[in-house]
């Protein structure tokens, strides 16, 4: 993959390349020195949430269907392998499975990602003849149903151990290593939270690929193609039901192995961590970076998965400064620049921070031989 | 095109930037060259339970004042705690972050969290670490049953206050026929399973078991299929923003029975919500009235001067605090690998019970207390449980 | 029997509460095509707003039975002007947008209310004045109480009148032909910007009837009391036919009594399997049922026709 990456760049973007990966490889350590170890497990969570978004990107941005309740494939994901990878089947069902499951990380994680998209596939089936309007409200009425039946299933047979959630969820292991622990390589100790940024690190950049060759492709114009008029669209050939129904598998395997590798990180997973909520800020992600460009969506994620963190550091201090108590508290304060910005990307910078190259460049030239 | 994520290293230099503003004041106490001993307290200090939070926080910072102006020596040096607080939102994933946080700044122990939601997942940083964590408030059995070392609580669990509440609408409010209602969260459905049992444990039949959510308005539905069963009592597990509707919902439906809840109904919301309908509601509190316990009157008193009413566990906290005090001093050492054992074999008079922990983190003797709404007010009714929680 | 008839009872009632809502969604679909996510956040405010109101006028001593209309009207105007204020800034620039633009700004919207509703009016659950004595009456055993059957009574009012508005009035007239063609209705001299201001305003006004209505019934106002209520009012609109007046009504009153039946009596008719924790899913199924094999709603035709 790498060599395949390296055939596509250009002589000073490939020496940006491994000036990027050099500073990347670093960053724990950069960071854990200067901030403390906490900020680098904010960072394994903003790579998790960069592969929510470009998941999203696909079904949203690409594809331009509307998706208010993509945290859905992200539960499943993380259920999948809360499930297989606990105790909690061998306690629920102590005669099926007597020794509990305990399956490998490495095999669930494609099962977890083929069942998200199965259940992608399950959501777009009876919505494909919706407009945007209404299936953004289907859309979210499944994300609902997934959180609620997640929630309920532990009576009358306990599946999900229900609004108690599933603990004690193995940690991830690469080649028999496992990530809970610091290990040490080549005099090297790296902790646990360092190890695991590695693994996202590698897991964001395959998706990045897979997400940059899919939209470069065939499917990736077709999508654009039904995003931009479906009508015209199908009159060119283009099988708009399937290519919809593979929008919204892919997009959901995305999510899916984004959960499965959340459930392995935390070792705990319950429905309150799936609430519409979440679903909404992935979409802020989505929309704020730059819908349907990549790098765009990137830095959605990284900017609204380090948001909180910076204002929680920054407003209360603040306010405490000036006023001698904290008046707005910086949860609310977020959510109020997400809606701002929502409102005022949408009124001056559709295209979004990072608009996509392609977009402009086809609204800029022959607009109407491209886009179509 | 992998070369635009350059950003999050410039987000690292803004990060730093503001990092280094917040942490200029943490580090001041030290002056005296008194051994400085960091505590870490996590609970939502913003968001729809900013409230409870905030109590958690000022019940934490009064022992410590406390500890502070005792002047207290370990290992031969004075001791000065300082208190570390984090919001976590009551958010599982920012529990985590705010748990290493904590680990990174090197804190001896942890009173924490608020929820069951984000005490577990946190509880599994505390102990991959070795740092010593007691909750003050997280009820849920899984916490305890993880086979961590380091994980306490000075709460009943479900199962406890659950069993208590069973045994007590069956045995002593003589309820044959009862019917639950839960609000589907962790809490709400803990306790109403474990009350269930009970309740069945001591001959009562189960006529009815219905949901809710912690957002709902209207019960009248659940209510009028409740009613259709003809129960003697009713048992809610969920908090006081639902029971108090439902309480007025209960009276408006005239459905003549008792109305029973946990802890999370054992609020001034509860009244202040259900107005009228609130009377002769019972509700259970684990630990003894603070009238009762020696010292309990003049913590309140002492903490109504310095902050504001007592939410609901603030009191629980400030024991947890001198509970881990009282181990650091008995083990002469504020390592947490040092006075873990110490803890675990402790027994502390608290301001809400005597406490004592089990093999596994959990009270043990945990007393529960009755409360019923008279005329407009909490009273006290009785104190249960102590015998029946030690055979856990 | 009773009980049969108190959950007949219950759904009607929680039903109007959602047709009320629904009616405002429906307004503002029928002429621009465009679903108004922030329509639950108006209906949060006009309750708090009156809430306020209500409070203050109780603390100078006034008498109730004049607080009461008084606030009303307040909240009224109060979420007129909001309602007006969110057209402009949000959706009015938008109007040639692709269509998930001005989607993506009412979910913006919606968020900006809730919490800026949270910063002024706090987290906590207030407790809604009871004024007037709400006497129960019997029906068979059933019981339903004075603020259910105003309730009950206003929904339908309110849905007449609109009928009434839209179909007997100048405005009205000026409404279906901007719901049919707005360029059509421009060049026949439609002053279209004001009737989609007043379509918003009348709509916000029926959103702020309804909160106090909740709010009255329930005995309860909150930040986030709109939100869900307006994911069920919109349900209760698409059920019916969007865009109908007729349809909101009847969705409301279907999804109502579909609720509580369901949470009622599922759990004893699957043994326990289902219950009424399923509440919420059964509105999501029936939406996405009806949306699946009949898009149009119930009553398909539509009071305003637009593609």
């Amino acid at each position: 993959m790498l060599g395949y990456a390296m055939k596509l760049l250009t002589q000073p973007t490939r020496f940006a390349f491994w000036l990027l990966l050099g500073a990347l490889l670093l960053l724990p350590f950069v960071t854990d020195a200067l901030l403390g170890r906490g900020w680098v497990r904010i960072a394994d969570f903003a790579m998790l949430y960069i592969m929510l978004a470009l998941g999203l990107n696909i079904v949203v941005g690409l594809a331009g269907l509307l998706d208010l309740g993509y945290i859905a494939f992200f539960a499943v994901g993380a259920y999948c392998y809360a499930l297989t990878g606990s105790p909690h089947l061998a306690l629920a069902f102590p005669s099926l499975f007597p020794g509990g499951v305990h399956l490998p990380f490495w095999i669930v994680l494609p099962l977890a990602a083929l069942v998200a998209g199965g259940f992608g596939v399950l959501l777009g089936a009876p919505t494909l003849r919706l407009r945007g309007d209404y299936l953004a409200i289907v859309t979210l009425g499944f994300g609902e149903i997934i959180r609620i039946f997640l929630n309920n299933l532990n009576a009358p047979f306990n599946l999900t151990n229900g609004p108690q959630g599933i603990s004690r969820i193995d940690p991830i292991k690469v080649a028999d290593v496992s990530l809970n622990a610091s290990q040490e390589i080549f005099g090297i100790t790296l902790p646990s939270v360092h190890l695991y940024f590695y693994l996202f690190l590698a897991f964001t950049a395959l998706v990045i690929f897979v997400s940059q060759r899919l939209e470069k492709s065939r499917i990736g114009r077709a999508w654009m193609a039904i995003r931009e008029d479906e009508i015209a669209a199908s009159a060119m050939g283009i099988n708009t039901r399937n290519l919809k129904l593979l929008a919204f598998a892919m997009g959901a395997m995305f999510g899916g192995v984004s959960g499965t590798l959340f459930a392995g990180f935390q070792g705990f997973v319950s429905p309150e961590s799936f609430s519409l909520m979440e679903s909404i800020m992935v979409l802020c992600m989505v929309v704020l970076g730059g819908m349907g460009n990549i790098a765009g969506v990137i830095l959605g994620g990284v900017l609204l998965a380090l948001l909180p963190e910076v204002l929680r550091h920054s407003v209360v201090p603040l306010q405490q400064a000036l006023f001698g108590k904290t008046i707005v508290d910086p949860e609310s304060l977020r959510m109020l620049l997400f809606g701002g910005a929502l409102i005022a990307m949408m009124l001056y910078r559709p295209a979004g921070l990072w608009p996509s190259r392609v977009r402009r460049r086809e609204l800029d030239t022959d607009e109407a031989a491209e886009t179509v | 095109m992998p070369f635009h994520s350059v950003r999050p290293l410039l987000f690292a230099v803004l990060a730093l930037s503001l990092a280094a503003c917040g942490k200029s004041s943490s580090d001041r106490a030290a002056a005296s060259g008194d051994l400085v001993v960091r505590i870490g307290a996590a609970a939502p200090l913003t968001g729809n339970q900013a409230h409870i939070g905030k109590d958690n926080e000022s019940g934490t910072r009064m022992a410590i004042d406390d500890a502070n102006a005792k002047g207290i020596v370990i290992g031969g040096r004075k001791v000065h705690f300082e208190l570390i607080s984090e919001d976590d939102q009551a958010d599982p994933k920012t529990a985590t972050i705010v748990a290493q946080k904590l680990v990174d700044n090197k804190v001896s122990g942890i009173i924490g969290h608020l929820n069951s939601g984000t005490t577990i997942p946190a509880s599994k940083i505390y102990s991959d670490n070795g740092i010593v964590q007691i909750s003050p408030s997280a009820t849920a059995v899984n916490y305890t049953a993880q086979g961590f070392k380091t994980a306490f609580r000075v709460m009943a669990n479900d199962a406890q206050q659950g069993r208590v509440l069973g045994e007590y609408a069956a045995k002593n409010l003589g309820a044959k026929k009862i019917a639950v209602i839960d609000d589907r969260t962790a809490y709400g459905q803990g306790l109403a399973d474990e009350f269930i049992k009970a309740a069945q444990a001591n001959g009562a039949q189960i006529v009815a078991h219905e949901y809710t959510s912690d957002k709902a308005v209207d019960f009248t539905a659940v209510l009028t299929a409740v009613k259709g069963k003809q129960p003697d009592l009713l048992f809610y597990g969920g908090m006081d923003p639902q029971a108090g509707p439902m309480a007025k919902q209960i009276k408006a439906l005239v459905l003549n029975l008792k109305f029973m809840m946990g802890d999370g109904g054992y609020t001034p919301e509860f009244i202040k919500l259900a107005s009228d309908a609130a009377e002769g509601a019972y509700a259970s509190l684990p630990g003894v009235p603070l009238a009762k316990m020696p010292g309990g009157k003049e913590f309140e008193t002492r903490f109504v001067a310095k902050y504001q009413p007592i939410q609901l566990y603030a009191p629980y906290c400030y024991d947890a605090v001198n509970v881990m005090i009282a181990a650091m001093q008995k083990a002469d050492s504020v390592e947490p690998a040092k006075y873990l054992p110490a803890l675990a074999n402790i027994s502390y008079d608290g301001v809400t019970a005597k406490i004592r922990f089990d093999e596994k983190g959990d009270l043990k003797g945990g007393a529960i207390t009755l409360y019923q709404v008279q005329k407009g007010k909490w009273q006290p009714l009785e104190t249960l449980g102590a015998s029946a929680a030690v055979a856990h | 029997m009773e009980i049969f008839l108190q959950q007949i009872i219950n759904g009607l009632v929680q039903g109007s509460v959602y047709a009320l809502v629904a009616l405002g969604y429906t307004m503002v679909y029928g002429i621009l095509g465009l679903i108004n996510f922030a329509h639950g956040e108006v209906v949060m405010v006009g309750a708090m707003l009156a809430l306020s109101a209500l409070t203050a006028m109780l603390g100078w001593g006034a008498p109730p039975l004049l607080a009461l209309p008084i606030s009303l009207i307040l909240a009224m105007l109060g979420c007129m002007v909001l309602g007006y204020g969110i057209e402009r800034i949000a959706y009015r620039p938008l109007r040639h947008a692709p269509r998930l633009a001005p989607l993506i700004t009412a979910i913006g919207v919606s968020i900006v209310l809730q919490n800026l509703a949270m910063m002024i009016w706090g987290r906590q659950y207030h407790a809604f004045p009871q004024l007037v004595a709400n006497q129960p009456h019997l029906i068979g055993g059933a019981i339903i109480n004075d603020i259910q059957i105003i309730i009950f009574i206003l929904a339908l009012a309110i849905m007449a009148g609109l009928i009434v508005v839209v179909h007997r009035t100048r405005l009205g007239r000026a409404m279906r032909a901007v719901a049919e063609n707005q360029h059509a209705a421009q060049l026949m001299g439609v002053d279209i910007n004001r009737v989609i201001s007043i379509t918003f305003m009348l709509g916000s006004a029926l959103a702020a009837i309804a909160g106090v209505m909740v709010s009255a019934n329930y005995g309860l106002a909150h930040y986030y009391m709109g939100f869900l209520l307006g994911l069920k009012a919109f349900t209760a609109a698409v059920l019916g036919g969007i865009g109908n007046l007729r349809g909101a009504m009847l969705g409301g009153l279907l999804l109502g009594l579909i609720e509580s039946l369901g949470a009622g009596y599922i759990g004893d008719m699957t043994g326990g399997f289902l219950g009424s924790h399923y509440q919420d899913v059964f509105a999501f199924f029936v939406l996405i049922a009806v949306l699946v094999f009949r898009p149009s709603g119930l009553l398909g035709e539509r009071i305003a026709e637009r593609a």
